[in-house]
């Protein structure tokens, strides 16, 4: 079995193949000097399709996909992506594709810049923006962070398609069980300490959320300081940051079959971007957060200080699973064992921004 | 008659072109309408969705900076020289 791993950076996307995950044979760059802020890769139509949202710094954004494991790439006539006229708005950048679940193999998710979410129903040839999120009366007040004001994380329902959550930076967590005509904001419990009021309704900054893989009311959120677990499908939040040496960082992955197990990639502070400890450290835990435990078997020993941003860190959908994360120096490891040990997948590439990987 | 220069990273937008001929005259943005409508996914690199001018994008007519000459209203006469320069920008 072989796994792909492709790995979009600040230059372009480059792909690596494993038949063991541990030796990796890299290949790229696909879209040379573009930013790759999004990647997916999606089987549910009994064929690899890859995804990539690149941006160019002079050309601007768009989507592109292959059936044939990056050999060829087709980008449509008409801009995939696109804010109707009606809007004003020109789209910033595609920060995130998420193909939905089995049930719907045609359906892909886009979360953009500035924040609006959009939906495929071409296996991500072209979308439509979602208007009832775009015209949310909070939407006025979602405020940009430094990467821009953007939708970066979709977390489809496995079991009901009309039920989505997203995250956006700033603005917070934001739900719909129709299917996307009305959202309502999902953050209570998660704290906004940059704010007067630092318990608000929405405007928190939640830097990534990811669905537990045994119980789909159950989430877990990287929040701009703070690391929480829901239980009620994103409605309420409790801390689970007790254990890990900070609250703050970007990445939170899920496994992708073990319920209760995630990683994170804590960093000492917002004023404090560096590795907990400066050290190179990947964060487990499997008991929903109750307990973490330090990964760092084949990671580097010496101090170490670039950080993973927060698409930078995935699992593939192997058993046992594959962990992967890269950095903004651009090295990129692989974990065939679920994070018990380590090993350099590639060094020297450009910031990687975003990473995903299956099983083909 | 309207000729417009491309660069080479938007070659590949339009067949591989260096020079494109548009028929359409009058002001820029109506040369880029023309553009657009025949090269789509070449007009979407030089303007976003709502048909402004990307910001690491010049056009210059006739050698001047569209940007000194009243932007996508610049007078475009026949026989003139449209040229798309990326800008100096990235890292």
């Amino acid at each position: 079995m072989v796994t792909l791993l492709a790995i979009g950076t600040g230059k372009g996307l480059f792909l690596a193949t494993s038949a063991d995950r541990r030796a990796w044979e890299v290949s790229g760059p696909h879209f040379p000097m573009t930013g790759v802020y999004a990647v997916a890769v999606d089987k549910r139509a009994g064929r690899p399709r890859l995804l990539a949202g690149m941006t160019s710094s002079h050309f601007g954004p768009s989507v592109a996909t292959s059936d044939d494991l990056g050999a060829s790439w087709q980008e449509p006539d008409r801009a995939p992506v696109a804010f109707p006229a009606d809007t004003g708005a020109s789209l910033g950048r595609v920060w995130q594709l998420t193909p939905a679940g089995v049930d719907q193999p045609d359906v892909v998710w886009a979360g953009a810049e500035p924040s609006a979410l959009f939906r495929s129903d071409d296996g991500g040839r072209s979308f439509e923006l979602v208007r009832a999120l775009w015209d949310h009366p909070h939407r006025e007040s979602w405020a940009a962070g430094f990467g821009g004001q953007a939708i970066h994380s979709v977390l489809p329902h496995p079991r009901d398609p009309a039920r989505l959550a997203v995250a956006m930076s700033t603005g917070g967590v934001y739900r719909t069980e129709d299917a996307g005509a009305s959202w309502t904001p999902g953050n209570t419990g998660i704290r906004a300490y940059f704010l007067p009021d630092e318990w608000p309704e929405f405007g928190q900054c939640v830097h990534k959320i990811a669905r537990d893989a045994g119980d789909p009311n159950r989430l877990y959120a990287q929040n701009h300081h703070g690391v929480y677990r829901s239980d009620d499908d994103g409605r309420t939040w409790t801390s689970i940051a007790a254990g890990l040496p900070s609250d703050f960082g970007f990445p939170m992955v899920a496994h992708p079959s073990r319920p209760g197990t995630v990683y994170v990639f804590p960093l000492v502070a917002d004023a404090q971007r560096f590795p907990a400890d400066h050290r190179c450290r990947v964060y487990r835990s499997t008991d929903a957060g109750d307990k973490w435990e330090a990964l760092s078997v084949g990671l580097p020993d010496e101090p170490f200080y670039p950080s993973v941003l927060r698409d930078a860190m995935c699992a593939d959908d192997a058993d046992p699973a594959g962990v992967y994360f890269g950095t903004r120096s651009g090295e990129v490891y692989a974990s065939p064992d679920e994070g018990d040990s380590w090993s350099l997948v590639a060094a020297h590439l450009p910031d990687v921004l975003c990473v995903r990987a299956a099983e083909m | 008659m309207v000729t417009v220069l491309l660069p080479g990273p938007l070659r590949g937008e339009a067949g591989g072109a260096s020079r494109l001929t548009v028929a359409v005259t009058g002001t820029l943005r109506a040369v880029l309408d023309e553009l657009d409508a025949a090269w789509p996914r070449l007009g979407r690199r030089i303007r976003d969705e709502r048909g402004e001018l990307r910001r690491y994008v010049n056009v210059y007519v006739d050698g001047e900076d569209c940007r000194h000459a009243g932007g996508l209203d610049a007078p475009v006469g026949d026989g003139a020289e449209v040229q798309v320069l990326p800008s100096v920008a990235g890292g």
